[in-house]
C-alpha cells in the first residue's frame, strides 16, 4: 500500500473509533445540540420583536444565522474530544504506533460531520416549530445543508489547532468564545448590519460569518446572493485548507520524520 | 542510546545519558519522579527529539528512521491510554489496524491476547467499566499487539493494588522469556530488583549508577546487623560487646542498635554469642540485606521518595 492509502484507511479507522463514541458518551454533544434550540427561543420571542428585518419575518432571517452560528460552536466537539485523547495519554500512543501522521485530526474531524449533522437536524425541527419555512426548491435546500456541513468542517479543524495550541479542554473553550462570539454576533446572522454603527458594520460587510449567512440565505430563503454562495464556499475551503496544514503541522512538530 | 539530552525551557530533564540494552535483555531504569525516566522513554519512542545525542532501537535512529522504528516498538505509559468509550476488543482491534494488519489477522490477535491477559469475560465490556488493573492489562496487551520486538514499559504498576502488580510482574516476565527487549522505568526499587537485568539508577537527568542489581547492592556494602534491645540502658554495653564486628560506628536510635557487619567476623550467631556474655537482653535480632532503597539512599544522598519531585515531573508533562 502508499502512504496516501495508509492515509485513507488509519483516518478511517480513527473516524469509526469517534463515531462510536456518539452513542457511548452523549454528554460530549448533546449540550451542543440543544444549544441552538435555547438561542432560537432567546432571539425569536426575547429579542426578535425589537430588531426590524425588512423584506423578512425574523423567524425566517434568523435560522439561517443561527444554523451557521451552531456550526461553528461544533468546533468545541472536536475541541473537547482532541483534549480528551490528549489528556488520557491516546494520542501518545497513536504517535508512537506507525500509522498516518494525519489520522487523528482527520478521523476526529470528519466524525464531528456526524454532530454537526444531528445539530442541523435540531436547529431546523426548532426553527420550523416556531414557524420558519423554506422559500427554496430541494436541490437548493440540499446545496445549502452542504454549504453547512463544509463551513462546519472548517470549523472543526480551526478548533483541532486550537486545542493542540491550547493543550486543555478549557483552554480551547475560552479561547473559542473569544473568536466565535464576535465573529458570529458581529455579523449578519442576527441582524442586519446596515442597522450597526459604521464600524461594526465595516467589519461585519468582510466577516466571513456573513458571507456564509448570506449565501445560507440565498439558497434557502431566495435571498439576492451575490457571489456569497461561492465566497462562503471559497472562505470554508481555505479555512480547511489552512487551519488541517497548522495542526497537522502542529501535531507531528514533536517528531522529525 | 549516547549523549542524549533534552530540556524543557530551563529544565534540563536529560542532562547527557549513555546507555545500551543487549537485545532480549530487560533494562531498567530507576529514578524519582522527574528524573528524567519518562523523558528517555518518549525519545526512544519517538514521541520527542532529542535536543542532542543519538538513540538506536533494534538498529534504526529514533530521528531519522522514526517511522520504520515506531513499527518495531510497543509502548504502555503510565496513564493506561486505552479508550474508555471502546470496549477490550475493539481497542484491541482498532490498535492491531493502526499497525495495518488485516481486518481478521487483527480480530484474531484481539481474541488471544485478550485470552492471554485473563480479559476475555470483560472483553465486550467498555473499558470504562474496567478495573485499574484490567486496564494497565489492556495496555500492556494493545502494546503487544503486534508482536514488537523492543517494549517500553513507563512506570507500568504505578498505581495498582498488590495483586495486579504481581500478575503483570509475571506477563512482563513472560514476554521477556519470549525474547523481547524491554526498556522498564520504575519509581520502585523491588520492581526493578525483580524484573531488570541491569539497571541503570537515574537522578537529575543523568545515571549515576548502573549494573546487575547484585553489583549495585555490592557498592552499598554488606549486610547490616540490626539489634532491638530489651533496656535502652544496656546501648553502650552492648555496642562496646559488638563494636569488633562492625565495619563502621554502631548507631543508635532509642532500643535499635544497627551497625554494617564485617564480612569474616561471624554473622547473627556470633552478636547473640557476645551479647548474651556480656548479659544484653535482646528482643529482637536481625541481619537485613541491602535493598535496592539503600543503593539509592547512597548513590544520591537522598532516598527514593516517590511523592518527592511530583510538581518538576508535572511541569515536564506539560512542556512535552
Amino acid at each position: 500500500m502508499t502512504d496516501l492509502s495508509y492515509a485513507v484507511a488509519d483516518t478511517a479507522v480513527l473516524a469509526k473509533r469517534n463515531l462510536l463514541r456518539i452513542p457511548r458518551q452523549p454528554d460530549l454533544w448533546v449540550s451542543f445540540t440543544i444549544q441552538p434550540v435555547m438561542f432560537v427561543v432567546l432571539f425569536v420571542f426575547v429579542f426578535g420583536g425589537a430588531i426590524s428585518t425588512p423584506g423578512y419575518d425574523y423567524v425566517d432571517f434568523l435560522i439561517p444565522g443561527i444554523v451557521v452560528q451552531t456550526m461553528s460552536f461544533g468546533g468545541f466537539v472536536t475541541a473537547i474530544g482532541l483534549s480528551d485523547d490528549l489528556r488520557k495519554g491516546l494520542v501518545d500512543r497513536f504517535r508512537s504506533l506507525p500509522m498516518a501522521r494525519s489520522a487523528v485530526l482527520g478521523g476526529r474531524t470528519l466524525a464531528d460531520v456526524a454532530t454537526n449533522a444531528i445539530a442541523i437536524a435540531v436547529t431546523v425541527v426548532a426553527g420550523v416549530l416556531v414557524g420558519f419555512s423554506f422559500d427554496a426548491s430541494v436541490p437548493e435546500i440540499v446545496a445549502g445543508l452542504g454549504l453547512l456541513i463544509l463551513f462546519g468542517y472548517a470549523f472543526s479543524w480551526i478548533f483541532a489547532f486550537v486545542a493542540l495550541v491550547t493543550g486543555s479542554a478549557e483552554g480551547a473553550n475560552a479561547l473559542g468564545f473569544m473568536i466565535i462570539f464576535p465573529l458570529s454576533f458581529c455579523s449578519s446572522a442576527f441582524a442586519p448590519p446596515d442597522s450597526m454603527p459604521a464600524a461594526i458594520e465595516a467589519f461585519a460587510e468582510v466577516n466571513p460569518f456573513t458571507t456564509v449567512v448570506d449565501a445560507m440565505r440565498a439558497l434557502w430563503l431566495g435571498a439576492p446572493a451575490g457571489d456569497a454562495v461561492w465566497g462562503a464556499v471559497a472562505w470554508s475551503v481555505g479555512l480547511i485548507a489552512v487551519f488541517s496544514w497548522l495542526a497537522v503541522r502542529l501535531y507531528r512538530r514533536a517528531v522529525s520524520s | 542510546m549516547e549523549g542524549l539530552t533534552k530540556s524543557f525551557g530551563d529544565v534540563r530533564a536529560l542532562a547527557g545519558i549513555d546507555l545500551e540494552a543487549p537485545a532480549g535483555s530487560v533494562l531498567g531504569l530507576l529514578g524519582p519522579n522527574g528524573a528524567g525516566k519518562t523523558t528517555a522513554v518518549r525519545i526512544l519512542t519517538t514521541l520527542l527529539p532529542p535536543d542532542s545525542g543519538t538513540a538506536l532501537v533494534a538498529g534504526l535512529d529514533v530521528v531519522r528512521d522514526a517511522a520504520a522504528l515506531r513499527a518495531q516498538i510497543g509502548l504502555a505509559g503510565q496513564y493506561a491510554a486505552v479508550d474508555e468509550n471502546l470496549t477490550g476488543r475493539e481497542n484491541l482491534e482498532m490498535v492491531g489496524r493502526l499497525y495495518h494488519m488485516g481486518r481478521h489477522p487483527a480480530r484474531e490477535r484481539a481474541t488471544e491476547l485478550l485470552e492471554r491477559f485473563s480479559l476475555t469475560d470483560a472483553a465486550d465490556r467498555h473499558a470504562k467499566t474496567y478495573s485499574g488493573g484490567m486496564r494497565r492489562r489492556l495496555d500492556l496487551a494493545a502494546a503487544l499487539v503486534a508482536r514488537p520486538p523492543v517494549l517500553f514499559l513507563d512506570e507500568p504498576t504505578t498505581g495498582l493494588d498488590p495483586r495486579s502488580r504481581l500478575q503483570l510482574w509475571e506477563t512482563i516476565e513472560a514476554r521477556v522469556a519470549a525474547g523481547t527487549t524491554v526498556l522498564l522505568t520504575t519509581q520502585y526499587l523491588d520492581e526493578a530488583d525483580r524484573l531488570a537485568d541491569r539497571i541503570a539508577v537515574i537522578d537529575h537527568g543523568r545515571v549515576i549508577a548502573e549494573g546487575t542489581s547484585d553489583e549495585l547492592k555490592a557498592r552499598v556494602g554488606g549486610e547490616r546487623l540490626e539489634v532491638t534491645l530489651d533496656d535502652r540502658s544496656a546501648r553502650e554495653t552492648a555496642i562496646a560487646a559488638l563494636a569488633s564486628m562492625a565495619d563502621d560506628r554502631p548507631t543508635c536510635k532509642d532500643v535499635l542498635v544497627s551497625m554494617q557487619l564485617r564480612r569474616d567476623r561471624g554473622g547473627i550467631a556470633e552478636a547473640v554469642r557476645r551479647l548474651d556474655r556480656a548479659g544484653v537482653g535482646i528482643a529482637d535480632i536481625a541481619v537485613r540485606r541491602p535493598t535496592l532503597d539503600d543503593v539509592f539512599l547512597t548513590l544520591t544522598g537522598h532516598a527514593a521518595d516517590p511523592s518527592e519531585a511530583d510538581d518538576e515531573d508535572t511541569t515536564e508533562e506539560r512542556a512535552a
